[in-house]
């Protein structure tokens, strides 16, 4: 366990580096900058020069590498830079927004998990059925809605017509704002959860050793208790897993829909003004936020599975 | 002379296949005696496994069962409840499969897999079910099963895991023990230890065996008597010494003509091994009349006409072929 959870850790580094370096290279062929931006009309009534020292003091006009070096040094000791449209440290505007964010991918994730699988099985176990029939052809919309355009029906219909929850906004950060943006950034993997969950119990029915288990004279409801749900159980945490750490990237759409205070509104607002210290933040925490995550289900295998062992 | 403990009645066992059905065994009838070692022979998909599975009352869709009584001492069980089924099965009737590999669950230790059998059919608390689990490893002979019990299937080699079946299936003491080709996935030395273990544990516990292979010497060996299935059904059964010396159909001929011997070569010189002509049938065309008269070496008129009833040898068999009675 423990070889495994070093292992993991001595992956995360190299990951981070290249990630950030696709990061400087995609942000060094994006036209404009921060100071340009100010000036984008070309009426800014602000002295060139001033642009000028500005410039410098950035460093937008050193070369990449260089940049990037010295950013990863920077990170290294914890400092990501100071962000150039509020000059407040980095660490400090994305430390309000992580809470929110995390709060937000859990909820959903939440949501994703007692649905989806909790579907995929009642349909596995009964396949052809009524709830099996619908809640494949549920997973199917799910799987193809926008979560912008359901965002805004999930608005219209609970926040509009029925006002039981409010539209928008992180409120007093309670469960009712949590609530309509956990489901609309839910949704997806919540179908994917169902479909990914259906098969696998189905896979496992089917298997050699259930068949032993019912020659054991064992009820239906025990087999699937004491046979089915673990070994169906590796291939749903490889899928939770999978959502859970692309989840934080996933919510940009959800939290900029919902005005939600969160690390993916953060990185919309920094891209558009080319707020490059943020940007390079926010996609810091969200990688490593897919790493940790990645690590977590890493560790749930080797305890849910004995035949797999890290060397 | 009384009751047997197994009897089988003109099973009938239905395939469904989009929208028609085909009989994947038809008319097979056995009777097994209480402690008696019997075996079925065949090739794959002459129906023998189905019909283990129909009467463990396991099978599952497209396989249907059509027809027929399966009598367990003295109970017919084909039509009881899914409940009842359940009791006797793994108590009463117990099964071994054929691949020791995927039939044991890998995520659960071998010897809770065999403590679920107290625990199911006796009540047995968990904590006593694996203490009995280890006594259980020890009677088919694994090596310090005090460990073994909390080894997974994947730690054990395919022999160990087929010992383990062994003592998951005898766990209650069954009266008949359902073995469908129990060694066909292992190596040839490992095959004789298992089929020794089996035998001698049934013996001493007087559980009667239903042999299920497409070897014939194996089971000719092990059993008292044996049935030889063709195409769903069964050409001929026989006392086992008896098949040896004077087979009667055919296709059990052919499948004696086509064992090679041992020490062959030195005494003829090089041969080419007999084989039976032609492929089995599939089930959804079986040729009119006998089944077996496209490869019969045999083979006259009435064969492809007419399908043959059973005639009774005078060694306490039956056959199923017009050239016999």
């Amino acid at each position: 366990m423990l070889i495994v959870l070093a292992r993991r850790l001595a992956n995360i580094v190299p990951t981070v580096v290249a990630v950030m370096a696709l990061v400087f290279l995609l942000f060094s062929v994006l036209p404009g900058s921060f100071i340009s931006g100010m000036n984008e009309d070309g009426r800014s009534t602000i002295d060139p020069a001033v642009m000028e020292r500005m410039r410098k003091e950035m460093g937008l006009d050193d070369p990449l590498p260089e940049r990037f070096a010295k950013y990863m040094i920077n990170v290294a000791t914890g400092d990501l830079g100071t962000s150039f449209r509020t000059r407040e440290p980095v660490t400090k505007l994305i430390g309000v927004r992580v809470w929110p964010s995390l709060k937000l991918v859990f909820a959903a994730m939440l949501f994703a998990i007692s649905v989806g699988v909790t579907l995929g099985f009642l349909a596995a176990l009964r396949p052809g059925s009524l709830i099996d029939t619908a809640a494949m052809v549920g997973a199917i919309s799910g799987l193809s809605l926008s979560q912008f355009w359901f965002g805004l029906m999930l608005m219209y219909l609970f926040a509009l017509t029925l006002g039981w929850l409010p539209s928008f906004g992180y409120g007093d950060g309670g469960l009712r704002n949590l609530i309509l943006p956990a489901v609309a950034l839910g949704v997806g993997p919540m179908a994917l959860l169902a479909r990914t969950t259906r098969a696998a119990v189905l896979d496992v029915l089917n298997a050699d050793f259930v068949r032993t288990a019912r020659s054991k004279g064992m009820s239906e409801r025990r087999v699937v208790e004491w046979h089915v749900l673990r070994n169906a159980l590796v291939l749903v945490v490889t899928i939770v897993g999978l959502q859970f750490g692309s989840l934080m990237g996933q919510a940009v759409v959800v939290e900029k829909l919902f005005a939600w205070p969160g690390v993916g509104s953060l990185l919309v607002d920094s891209v558009f003004q080319r707020d490059m210290p943020a940007v390079q933040g926010c996609i810091l925490m969200i990688v490593l936020f897919f790493l940790f995550i990645n690590t977590l289900v890493d560790l749930a295998y080797v305890a849910i599975d004995p035949r797999i062992r890290y060397r | 002379m009384t009751a047997p403990l197994l009897q089988v009645e003109n099973l009938r066992i239905a395939l469904a296949s989009s929208g028609t059905t085909f009989d994947a065994a038809e008319g097979v009838s056995f009777e097994i005696g209480r402690g008696e070692a019997f075996g079925l022979v065949g090739e794959s998909g002459c129906g023998k496994s189905i019909t283990a599975l129909a009467i463990m009352g396991l099978l599952r869709r497209p396989l249907s069962l059509a027809s027929g009584r399966i009598v367990l001492d003295g109970q017919e069980i084909q039509n009881v409840s899914a409940a009842e089924m359940r009791r006797l099965r793994g108590k009463r009737i117990a099964m071994i499969f054929q691949e020791p590999m995927t039939a044991l669950n890998p995520l659960s230790p071998v010897g809770k897999q065999i403590a679920e059998m107290f625990v199911l059919h006796q009540g047995a608390s968990w904590r006593d079910a694996m203490d009995r689990a280890e006594e259980a490893l020890r009677q088919v002979r694994v090596p310090s099963p005090e460990r073994r019990i909390r080894d997974y299937p994947h730690q054990l080699s395919g022999g160990m895991r087929q010992r383990v079946m062994i003592a998951i299936a005898l766990a209650c003491g069954p009266d008949l023990l359902v073995a469908d080709e129990p060694t066909t996935a292992l190596d040839v030395t490992v095959q004789a230890e298992i089929i020794d273990l089996m035998a001698e544990l049934c013996a001493a516990k007087g559980t009667a065996i239903l042999m299920i292979s497409h070897d014939l010497g194996l089971v000719a060996n092990m059993c008292k008597r044996v049935a030889v299935m063709y195409a769903g059904r069964i050409v001929e059964s026989q006392l086992a010494d008896a098949i040896f010396a004077r087979p009667s159909h055919p296709y059990t001929q052919g499948l004696i003509d086509s064992l090679p011997r041992l020490g062959e070569r030195a005494r003829r010189g090089r041969q080419r091994l007999t084989e039976i002509s032609g492929v089995v049938p599939s089930i959804q065309a079986y040729p009119s009349g006998c089944r077996f008269n496209p490869r019969c070496p045999s083979v006259t008129d009435v064969c492809r006409s007419l399908a043959p009833d059973t005639t009774a040898l005078p060694t306490d068999g039956l056959v199923r072929c017009h050239h016999h009675g």
